[in-house]
């Protein structure tokens, strides 16, 4: 049995806007190995807010509170190097890069992210053709650009096969539950599970609750207008289906009406 | 962003390389300028016979009643009468290497270039030492019937054949630049290789045997007999320092019946070189013309590899791969002529403009009536790195065939900032990013050109993309 290691992910009373409009409020996680946390909420409440904020990206104005990992703070660190320091964020619509060969640039990922390794090619191409097919994915897709041409199903298993692959220490996935057919579903569900025993703390952002059925969390966070309306263990995604978003919309406008 | 010092340090570098001082006072060399006299003497000094000297001197006229051309890049700089049309290649003057600018030995090493051939490519060594390694090509070769020697001593020694094929595939009435590299040319290769033969070049030994083939007007003769094939190989990926200013080469290649000949091409001249080579082929019944050019340096290039496709279902490929980064301009294209019927033809171009650098596509392809069921297509795709670079595409379509199949494709294209963020969340530092996505731009071509090229294909684009720094 190896020992789950003991990282975590803290968000810390974070506001964050983006075009001069604040989004985030104060929005407070802890995600430790091991782990699997739901993000849960209507659409455009801040939930892919977050991802973007956690992995840096610019457009994305942290104004305050603090992120860190292990006790280091990402607020000054730049996009790759946050990924260094082990966050790992599959994207709701990842982009494509035609010509670049897919073996390549997760080659130059790999040992980008881990340059004390001494990789061996063949057997890293090995590993990730075991897991092309763990995916229903063929060989193919080794070769083929970055993302190009991909459907969009093909494109979230192709994030989840990175998730497993490159071995980040946390795991934000990005609805990556939306577009997939059941099977697809279930698939990525026991990737997820994978990558948790492998010791990473994940966090589920979803709007819908389907994917927890493959996928139970430790606990399930719901964002409503920026805030977290309400924690809970993992029963509370049940309780969230039950009587629906509206339930806390009601009493955020009330709260803003005053 | 592109900060003004930076233009002004290329500037500078520019002047550096002007100033590569030369201690050697050559012994033999004509006078400046370009006469009839001129273009005699040269005749003379290589005793060549009487048809040879009466090619270059109405080549001479031709050269002098055409205008430079002003369709494309500015030439004005170019002062006809301030060039020496000759010097012999034993007196050729040699840089010293100590007053090679410290950022091309630099770039030497990041490239990994060994120390001799850094010497060569500096112009401090006229030839590189390997002589082992040719005489025995040399030896596999004239066993074969193959011919492969610099173009001055074919003329001594294969006479009747040169007489037959110079000038027929780019006669001098072509462009400016094809009647003054007729009327003054020198050096280049003369590669023959006799029917059903199939030979490949590596590209290292020719590479080491290229000094003295070389010069300011090459001109290179290839001619593949019926069922023949070769892939031809010149020129390399590392900088490369010229005494000239001007280069104007021409390359005919003749691929006969059934014959195959690839021939590609990489120069990466500096900075101050304006680069107008003519390259064209005549194909003929079934036979297949493979041009593949990568044009990274010079100040201007202007190039069109052409294929004249004679014979029934001969076929021609194109691929171009330019860098026009800093102030410089590539005019790179292509000409396709489709005059048989079943003929096939494809082109494919792609650039990189960076740094207020001007790329062009300039093409041309003519399917002639009659020229039935023949197909054609043409790609160009530019990427352009910021907002202070270009890129223009001015294709020619001629399709007088009503059977012919013909398609163009252009696009224009930046690096995303978007794709860069998502590379960079997998761990990739910006620049390699972009390098990612540059190479990932230019992958089809990569593919085709041999490994020891897109080795440092690979690490030249990851050099000038590090000389962008971080940009977002």
């Amino acid at each position: 049995m190896i020992s789950m290691p003991q990282n975590v992910l803290d968000i810390n009373n974070i506001d964050v806007e983006i075009n001069g409009k604040e989004i985030l409020k104060g929005v407070s996680l802890t995600v430790r190995s091991g782990e699997i946390h739901a993000l849960m909420g209507p659409n455009g409440t801040g939930k892919s807010t977050l991802a973007q904020t956690l992995i840096g990206n610019t457009k994305y104005k942290l104004n305050g509170g603090d992120i860190t990992i292990n006790g280091k703070s990402l607020k000054q660190l730049q996009i790759y190097e946050r990924a260094r320091e082990g966050l790992f964020v599959a994207f709701q619509e990842p982009v494509s890069v035609q010509g670049l060969r897919f073996i390549n640039y997760l080659r130059t990922a790999y040992s980008s992210l881990h340059p004390e390794e001494k990789m061996e090619y063949r057997k890293f191409v090995e590993e990730v053709k075991e897991l092309l097919a763990f995916f229903g994915l063929d060989n193919s897709f080794l070769d083929r650009g970055l993302n190009d041409g991909l459907s969009g199903g093909e494109k979230k298993r192709m994030e989840a096969l990175q998730m497993l692959i490159l071995k980040p220490k946390f795991i934000i996935l990005d609805e990556i539950d939306s577009g997939l057919d059941v099977d697809a579903l279930r698939v990525v569900s026991t990737a997820i599970g994978k990558a948790r025993e492998g010791g990473a703390g994940i966090m589920i952002i979803t709007h819908y609750q389907r994917i927890l059925d493959y996928v139970k969390p430790n606990y399930v966070h719901v964002l409503i207008n920026g805030r977290i309306a309400e924690s809970g263990k993992g029963e509370l995604a049940k309780v969230i289906e039950e009587r629906g978003y509206e339930y806390y919309k009601e009493g955020e406008i009330n709260a803003k009406v005053e | 962003m592109q900060k003004l010092s930076d233009i002004e340090n290329t500037t500078k570098m520019n002047e550096q390389k002007y100033d590569f001082v030369t201690n050697i006072k050559p012994s033999y060399r004509v006078d400046k300028g370009i006469t009839r006299s001129i273009v005699e003497e040269i005749s003379k000094e290589k005793k060549e016979p009487e048809w040879m000297k009466n090619i270059r001197l109405k080549a001479l006229e031709i050269f002098l009643s055409k205008p430079v051309p002003t369709w494309g890049p500015d030439l004005s700089e170019l002062n006809f009468d301030e060039l020496t049309y000759y010097i012999r290649p034993e007196d050729r003057k040699s840089n010293n290497w100590d007053d090679v600018p410290k950022e091309i030995k630099d770039t030497f090493d990041k490239l990994g270039v060994p120390e001799m051939e850094k010497k060569y490519l500096a112009g401090s060594v006229a030839q590189l030492e390997s002589e082992g390694v040719y005489s025995k090509l040399k030896k596999q070769w004239e066993e074969k019937g193959v011919i492969f020697m610099d173009m001055d001593s074919a003329l001594k020694l294969h006479p009747d054949i040169i007489r037959e094929h110079f000038g027929r595939v780019v006669p001098p009435s072509d462009n400016k630049f094809a009647a003054l590299n007729t009327a003054v040319w020198s050096g280049g290769s003369f590669l023959y290789i006799p029917a059903g033969v199939h030979l490949d070049l590596p590209v290292q030994a020719y590479f080491r045997m290229n000094g003295a083939l070389e010069g300011q007007f090459e001109r290179t003769l290839i001619i593949a007999e019926p069922e023949a094939s070769v892939h031809y190989i010149e020129g390399c990926t590392a900088p490369t320092y010229s005494q000239y200013s001007l280069h104007a080469a021409i390359v005919e290649v003749y691929v006969k019946r059934g014959a195959k000949v690839r021939y590609t091409s990489v120069q990466n001249w500096s900075d101050n070189i304006i680069n107008g080579p003519t390259k064209r082929s005549w194909v003929e019944e079934n036979a297949k013309m493979e041009w593949v050019q990568g044009s990274l340096g010079s100040k201007i290039t202007m190039t069109y590899p052409s294929s004249i496709l004679r014979g029934e279902w001969a076929s021609t490929s194109n691929l171009n791969v330019a860098l026009a980064i800093g102030p410089v301009w590539k005019d790179n294209g292509a000409k396709v002529i489709h005059a048989a019927p079943n003929t096939s033809s494809k082109v494919v171009a792609k650039s990189i403009s960076g740094k207020g650098g001007m790329s062009v596509y300039r093409g041309q392809l003519r399917i002639n009536p009659g020229a039935y069921n023949s197909k054609a297509s043409v790609q160009c795709d530019a990427l352009i790195l910021d907002g202070i670079s270009k890129s223009n595409t001015y294709p020619h379509n001629e399709i007088l065939e009503e059977s012919a199949a013909f398609s163009h494709e252009a696009s224009v294209g930046k690096i995303s900032e978007d794709q860069v963020s998502y590379l960079m969340s997998r761990g990739i530092r910006e620049e390699d990013a972009r390098s990612l996505i540059v190479l990932g731009f230019l992958d089809d071509v990569l593919r085709e050109i041999p490994l020891e090229y897109s080795i440092e294909f690979n690490k030249l684009i990851r050099l000038e993309m590090n000389k962008y720094g971080a940009v977002g």
